[in-house]
C-alpha cells in the first residue's frame, strides 16, 4: 500500500484511469453478448425487446444456435480438437517438466530455450510450415509408392498437431513451475519407508502435480478452442467453430445467432478459466 | 549397473516426447519451408533452386511496403500496450488492496480466454456505420449522418492493442508482484520524487517483465491475422494476409513459404535487437513469465 505518498487527487485520477481501462476491456464483449437477446434480425441498435429466439428458435429467418446445424457441427469439431490437444499437450508437458527439473543432460539450458521458442513463432508460420511438410511427405509417398495417407492432408489430425506445436510450450511451462516447488524430501521419505519408485510417482508426485496438470489442460483446451491463425491453414472439410464463425462474419448480413454463440463461448470460457484458477489456488498451500 | 541402465532408459523415454515434438513439428517443418522457399518455378512442373521467390519480394514494392507497414504498426502497438498496460499492472500489483487484487487480476484474465474473433466481432458491432457508437452519437444529436469508424489504421491499432494488452499486463504483474515495497519506500526516503523512483527503481526492476511482455506482444501483433482483416477491411495490407493470399488464393506455395520465412526472420531480428538493447536474454524473460 503505497498511496500515502501520493496526493488524493492523483490517486483519484489513477483509479478513474483503471476504471476506464476495464470499461474498454469489457465494451466489445458486452456488445457481442448483449445483441444475442435483441429481438431484431440485425445485431444493431435500436433495441427491439428481449428474446431467446437466437438460442432456441427452430426456423428461419430466426434460426437459433441450438438448431443451426453448421454451427453445432463446428462446435463439435472444436470440442474434439481441443480435447485432443489438451490431453496430448498435458502429457508432453508433464514429461518435459520431469525432464527439465529432475534430469541432467548436455545442452539442457539451450534445449529449455528451444522449448519456449514455439510460443514466439507467429501462428501463421507454424500453420504453413506444418502444412508444407505434411503435404510434401504425402505427395512423395503417393508419387513414389502409391500410398495415400489421408491424415497428412489438411484435416482434424493436422489441426491438432498444429495447435499442439505451440500449446505444448504453455503446458510445459505451467507444470514445470509447479514441479520446481516440489519438496523432494517427501519423495525420499516414501522411498525410505520402502515404496517403489513407481508407487512414489503415483501416490505422491503426480497428485502434487494434479492441480497444475488440470489448470494446464484447461488453458490448453481454451487456447485450442479459440485458435484461428494456425488452424486456418490446416483445416480440411471439418471446419471448427472459429472458422465457421469467421466465414459468416465476413459476409455482411449476419444475424444475431453469431451473438448468441459468442455469449455461449464467453460464459463457457469464463467459467472454465475460473475453474482453472480455483483448482490451482485450493491446493497450492499444501 | 542395473540402476544406471534404468536411469538411462528412463531419461531416453522422458526425452522422446520432447524430441519428437520439437523435431517433427518445429525443426523439420521450418526446414521444409526453407527448402520450398528456395524452389523457383521456371516452367509448369519444372523447378530449380534459387532465390527467385525472395527476389520477387525485393522487386515488388507492394510486398516490402506491407512488411515494413506491419512491422512499424506492430512496434507502435507494442509501445502503446506498454504505456497503457504498465499503470494497470502497477495498480494491480502494488496499489490495490490484497482482496481486490485477485479479483482485478482475474477480470484481466477472463477476456484473455475469449477468442480474438469474438472480441473483433464486438468491436465491429460498436464501430460500424450502423453500430452502437454511431447510433448513440446520432441519438444524442452530435452528428447528423451515420459515421463509419471501421476500416482505418487508427481502429486497427486500437483493436490490436485491445487484443494483445493482456499479454503485456500478465508478465508485468508477476514481475512487479515480486518487488519488495521497501525498495520504493527507500527511494522516497532518500528524497526521490515519484518520477525518479519510477525511472530509477521501478522500471529497472520490472525490466524482465517489460521485455517479456514486449516480445510476446510484438510477435502476436506481427503474426495476427483476424484483427487487421476484420477491423481494417480488405485493404488493411497486413503481411500475414499477403502470405495467406499466396498460399490459398494464388496457390503459390513457393512464394508463400518465402514470405513466411521473411516474416519469421524480420520478427526474430526485431526481437533480437530488442533483447540486445535491453541487455536481457530470452531465457530470463519469456521463459520465466
Amino acid at each position: 500500500m503505497l498511496q500515502r505518498k501520493q496526493t488524493w487527487g492523483f490517486l483519484l485520477g489513477y483509479q478513474a484511469y483503471v476504471l476506464a481501462f476495464f470499461v474498454f476491456l469489457a465494451a466489445p464483449l458486452v456488445a457481442a453478448a448483449a445483441f444475442a437477446f435483441n429481438d431484431s434480425l440485425f445485431p444493431a441498435l435500436p433495441w427491439r425487446g428481449f428474446t431467446l429466439d437466437w438460442f432456441f428458435n427452430d426456423s428461419e429467418p430466426k434460426l437459433g444456435m441450438f438448431h443451426d446445424r453448421r454451427l453445432l457441427r463446428g462446435l463439435y469439431y472444436s470440442f474434439v480438437i481441443a480435447t485432443g490437444v489438451a490431453l496430448l499437450s498435458v502429457f508432453v508437458g508433464t514429461c518435459n517438466a520431469f525432464l527439465f527439473v529432475r534430469r541432467e543432460f548436455p545442452a539442457k539450458n539451450f534445449l529449455y530455450i528451444v522449448m519456449v521458442v514455439p510460443l514466439v513463432i507467429p501462428g501463421v508460420i507454424l500453420g504453413i510450415s506444418i502444412l508444407v511438410l505434411a503435404s510434401s511427405i504425402a505427395n512423395g509417398l503417393e508419387e513414389g509408392y502409391g500410398i495415400d495417407l489421408g491424415f497428412l492432408r489438411p484435416g482434424i489430425f493436422l489441426v491438432v498437431l498444429g495447435q499442439f506445436s505451440f500449446i505444448a510450450t504453455i503446458t510445459s511451462l505451467v507444470i514445470t513451475a509447479r514441479l520446481r516447488k516440489f519438496d523432494a524430501t517427501m519423495e525420499e521419505a516414501a522411498l525410505n519407508l520402502g515404496a517403489s519408485r513407481l508407487r512414489v510417482l503415483a501416490t505422491i508426485t503426480l497428485p502434487y502435480l494434479r492441480p497444475a496438470m488440470i489448470a494446464a489442460g484447461i488453458v490448453a483446451f481454451l487456447v485450442s478452442f479459440e485458435n484461428f491463425n494456425t488452424t486456418l491453414f490446416l483445416v480440411g472439410s471439418e471446419t471448427p467453430l472459429t472458422i465457421t464463425m469467421f466465414d459468416r462474419m465476413a459476409k455482411a448480413g449476419s444475424t444475431p445467432v453469431l451473438n448468441a454463440i459468442s455469449f455461449f463461448l464467453i460464459v463457457g470460457s469464463g467459467l472454465l478459466a475460473l475453474v482453472s484458477v480455483v483448482v490451482q489456488r485450493d491446493r497450492s498451500g499444501g | 549397473m542395473r540402476q544406471s541402465d534404468f536411469r538411462r532408459l528412463s531419461l531416453i523415454l522422458l526425452f522422446a516426447p520432447f524430441a519428437l515434438w520439437i523435431l517433427l513439428l518445429i525443426v523439420l517443418p521450418h526446414i521444409g519451408m526453407g527448402v520450398l522457399a528456395l524452389r523457383e518455378k521456371v516452367a509448369p512442373r519444372v523447378y530449380e533452386f534459387g532465390f527467385g521467390n525472395f527476389l520477387e519480394f525485393m522487386h515488388e514494392p507492394i510486398y516490402w511496403n506491407t512488411l515494413i507497414r506491419t512491422g512499424s504498426m506492430s512496434l507502435l502497438v507494442t509501445a502503446l500496450a506498454l504505456l497503457i498496460g504498465f499503470p494497470i499492472a502497477y495498480y494491480i500489483a502494488k496499489i490495490a488492496g490484497p482482496r481486490s487484487r485477485g479479483a482485478l487480476f482475474l477480470v484481466c484474465l477472463i477476456p484473455l480466454w475469449v477468442s480474438d474473433l469474438i472480441r473483433a466481432f464486438g468491436w465491429i458491432l460498436l464501430l460500424r456505420e450502423t453500430g452502437v457508437i454511431s447510433s448513440a452519437l446520432q441519438a444524442a444529436g452530435l452528428i447528423d449522418a451515420p459515421v463509419e469508424l471501421l476500416y482505418n489504421d487508427a481502429t486497427v491499432v486500437i483493436g490490436l492493442v485491445y487484443t494483445v494488452i493482456l499479454f503485456m499486463i500478465v508478465p508485468l504483474v508477476s514481475t512487479l508482484d515480486g518487488m519488495d515495497n521497501a525498495m520504493i519506500e527507500a527511494g522516497y526516503n532518500l528524497g526521490g520524487n515519484g518520477f525518479t523512483v519510477l525511472r530509477r527503481i521501478i522500471i529497472p526492476y520490472a525490466m524482465p517483465g517489460i521485455v517479456a511482455g514486449c516480445i510476446i506482444v510484438f510477435m502476436l501483433t506481427a503474426g495476427s491475422y483476424l484483427t487487421p482483416i476484420l477491423l481494417g477491411g480488405k485493404y488493411s495490407s497486413w503481411f500475414t494476409e499477403t502470405i495467406y493470399q499466396q498460399f490459398i488464393t494464388r496457390y503459390n506455395w513457393e512464394g508463400g513459404a518465402a514470405f513466411g520465412f521473411l516474416l519469421l526472420a524480420f520478427t526474430s531480428a526485431v526481437v533480437w535487437i530488442g533483447l540486445k538493447l535491453s541487455r536481457q536474454t530470452l531465457a530470463g524473460t519469456v521463459a520465466k513469465s
